[in-house]
């Protein structure tokens, strides 16, 4: 989106004498739609929480703010938090306890930097980068520094074990997400988060869900082991009421408390979108409506545009509802003890994780141009909307030596430094 | 006044995080600010790497270093923060050996960077035209043996040098699994003696 | 051979030597750690320092951003630094595994109080 940015609206009319300027105005525009997004969204993912927690308890929820529907109870609660006291213990260390809740938020904000939320040959995206999942990946790990932190730096028993038991289960969790992220990684043949999207294009068959029963599996087991590194119920023994008081947050008041639930909602958010991305299509819907339409076009032109919209619509439709599977799941299952939580991950996640790897190996082997289970080809359009971009044409039809392979490789490169060179 | 070359700018702003945070680990007492000063050295040489055009390199700086390695540390910070470990001094004796010997290091390394003139920049156009290349796709294939990059290398002497890593990765791949092993071991046994020293002395003291 | 204008300190690109200054002060401060702490931890944080100041010199002497020439190191410089990160790894992980272990035996962290060995 940088570019588009950059090249439509303040290079080509020559808006900006100064190119600097330019580019600092882009990137404040940026910085502006990813934190109103992760702000909004807690906003609303708070609502509808409550909503959804009052409605599966056979109550209410919120009925008076704003209206009908309570919609504008998180607001007022967000007042309520600005004006508490920010409270610090006696024995805490200040700074380490003051900056704490920005780590985690800033972590959390920053996975959406490589998120993609439209595609094609100008995705709309902060930083386009060849290695996306990877990052963002990494990103999210850093989330549990500001909760280590907030628990150490507190002074409290609660918060240490707290942190204690954070550090522990995010730090297991990442193996078997690392391992189901490395599946679709495989399937489209490039850690580029746009890549993967378009490698989706087309009907719903063509979602890398669908691609065959590993997929399948490896899609639930994405979602446990999501759920359990951004310290869901019921894995969210970080901040277990019963036992710990509230966790690593407990001597949290005020202003910096809900910087801490901004961040977990955010990152909620963003393993969704991730999901959404890898397995169910991204910003291709389940019909190819942009296609069937005639939408799209060249790039800029308002075909485009709608078409992106639409894609952004999407992205955005389906990070919802994989959040909103997550508060069904926070309401429905009981909440796991800590050793059945590091059970669940090492001896259950982790070698599922393993064996759908190497059966996805295999599978794409066997039948590198089949979907959906292997029933149906894999479309032309995919090669199409990838043009320029190395994945896996390439890969797939090379046959015979090493050589070979490599010289193909290199002339992949060359073109899509042609095509995608303009980043 | 040339304008600002920007990548020039964000390596100063990286590398002065990255440095003056490791002076901070050098300097601070307390051990957990250590470690929260070293997170924030590593990420800051990470965006160095992103800005060097190793992004790849960059992201797995990020998560195996900041968020593995870093996070086992703080969790090894915290088993073992008694009161009297978290601040321990050196004396100053050994304060002023070690910065009189550090200050000598770092003086000859800096000129020996410095002093070779192949290692200063490129002029500006030359630098605005290199195009950053994908890196991922030639790290993997390098990885399982076949050199991508070189294939069109004409010196019969460096091609021998372009046979790959495939034994290399296979050596640390063996290597992390003894690691694996060893650490669940090393675990392991000092839970067991633990249990078995508490059943000992509890029979002792009955 | 000391060339650095002041003048041109934003305006033109940064060259290996900027890289290689930046580990070797990376590297010094891990040494130094390494040499002052007396918590076991805090050596470990020094070895930390010091492997990623080497990697910050293999990283700038195989990047085409910084030197396109045919002397480059290339692709090696990146292999290696991940090399580098993978064992770094490994070598906390042990190296964690031995603290703790310290600690249960001797009940203290302090590396200059693991001196049975002198006889």
């Amino acid at each position: 989106m940088a570019h588009f940015l950059l090249e439509l609206t303040l290079f080509d009319i020559h808006i900006c004498p100064w190119p600097w300027l330019a580019y600092a105005i882009v990137g404040l525009i940026h910085v502006a739609l990813i934190l109103n997004l992760v702000a909004v969204s807690a906003l609303v993912f708070i609502w509808l929480e409550r909503k959804i927690s009052g409605r599966i308890q056979d109550r209410l929820g919120p009925t008076r703010v704003g209206g009908k529907f309570g919609w504008l109870q998180t607001l007022a609660d967000g007042l309520k938090l600005l004006t508490k006291e920010d409270l610090m213990p006696a024995g805490a260390d200040g700074m380490l306890f003051r900056i704490a809740p920005y780590i985690s938020f800033c972590a959390s904000i920053a996975a959406f930097i490589a998120i993609p939320f439209a595609g094609g040959a100008y995705p709309w995206i902060v930083q386009h980068l060849n290695t996306g999942v990877f990052f963002v990946l990494a990103v999210l790990g850093l989330e549990v520094f500001g909760v280590i932190l907030a628990g150490y730096s507190s002074a409290s028993k609660w918060s240490l074990f707290g942190a204690m038991r954070e550090a522990a289960q995010v730090v297991t969790y990442e193996v078997p997400l690392g391992m189901c992220v490395v599946v679709p990684v495989l399937i489209a043949g490039s850690m580029d988060m746009v890549v993967i999207g378009d490698r989706q294009a087309g009907w719903f068959t063509n979602w890398i869900v669908f691609h065959d029963p590993f997929t399948f599996i490896t899609t639930c087991v994405f979602f446990t082991c999501a759920m359990a590194s951004v310290n869901r119920a019921p894995f969210d023994l970080a901040e277990a009421e019963s036992e710990l008081v509230a966790g690593f947050h407990t001597e949290y008041s005020g202003l910096r408390w809900s910087f801490f639930f901004m961040a977990e909602y955010g990152s909620m958010f963003s393993v969704s979108i991730l999901a959404s991305i890898l397995f169910f299509g991204g910003w291709h819907g389940p019909v190819p409506i942009t296609s069937l339409l005639g939408l799209g076009g060249e790039s800029g032109s308002v075909g485009w545009g709608l078409a992106q919209a639409l894609g952004l619509a999407n992205v955005l439709f389906k990070g919802v509802v994989g959040v909103c599977l997550m508060i069904w799941v926070r309401w429905t299952l009981p909440r796991l003890r800590i050793d059945q939580v590091m059970t669940t991950c090492l001896k259950y996640c982790t070698p599922i994780a393993a064996a759908m790897f190497l059966g996805a190996t295999f599978w794409h082997y066997n039948l590198p141009d089949k979907n959906f289970f292997g029933l149906t080809n894999l479309p032309d359009a995919v090669y199409e909307i990838s043009e320029g971009w190395e994945i896996s044409e390439g890969w797939d039809r090379a046959s015979g030596d090493e050589e070979n392979l490599g010289d193909q490789i290199a002339s992949d490169q060359i073109t899509s430094d042609n095509v995608g060179g303009r980043r | 006044m040339e304008s600002i070359y920007w990548p020039t700018f964000f390596f100063w702003l990286f590398s002065l995080i990255s440095c003056s945070f490791a002076v901070g680990v050098l300097l601070a007492r307390n051990i957990v600010r250590m470690a929260f000063y070293l997170v924030l050295a590593l990420a800051a040489t990470a965006g160095l790497f992103f800005l060097a055009g190793a992004d790849f390199v960059g992201a797995m700086q990020l998560m195996i270093y900041v968020g593995g390695t870093l996070v086992l540390l703080i969790f090894g910070v915290m088993l073992t923060s008694q009161e009297r470990f978290i601040e321990m001094k050196t004396s100053s004796g050994e304060w002023v050996v070690a910065l009189l010997l550090g200050g000598m290091l770092l003086g000859i390394l800096l000129q020996a960077a410095m002093a070779v003139p192949a290692w200063q920049g490129m002029d500006r156009a030359a630098a605005e035209a290199t195009k950053v290349e994908k890196t991922a796709t030639p790290l993997g294939m390098g990885l399982l043996g076949v050199r991508v990059d070189q294939l069109d290398e004409q010196d019969e002497s460096r091609r021998k040098g372009m046979s790959g890593y495939l034994f290399h990765f296979e050596i640390v791949s063996v290597h992390l699994l003894v690691v694996l092993v060893g650490a669940a071991y090393l675990a392991r046994a000092k839970r067991k003696r633990g249990r078995d020293e508490l059943a000992g002395t509890g029979s002792n003291a009955t | 051979m000391i060339h650095l204008p002041l003048a041109h300190l934003l305006s033109e690109p940064v060259g290996v030597s900027h890289y290689v200054m930046v580990g070797a002060v990376l590297f010094t401060c891990g040494v130094l750690c390494m040499a002052t702490k007396r918590n076991a931890l805090g050596v470990l944080m020094g070895i930390e320092l010091v492997l990623n100041g080497a990697n910050l010199n293999f990283i700038a002497f195989g990047s085409h951003v910084l030197r396109n020439d045919a002397n480059s190191l290339g692709l090696d410089g990146q292999l290696i630094s991940m090399f580098v990160i993978v064992l770094a790894a490994a070598e906390a992980a042990v190296a964690l595994a031995i603290a703790l272990n310290y600690y249960n035996n001797h009940d203290s962290i302090d590396v200059d109080r693991a001196d049975e060995l002198l006889g």
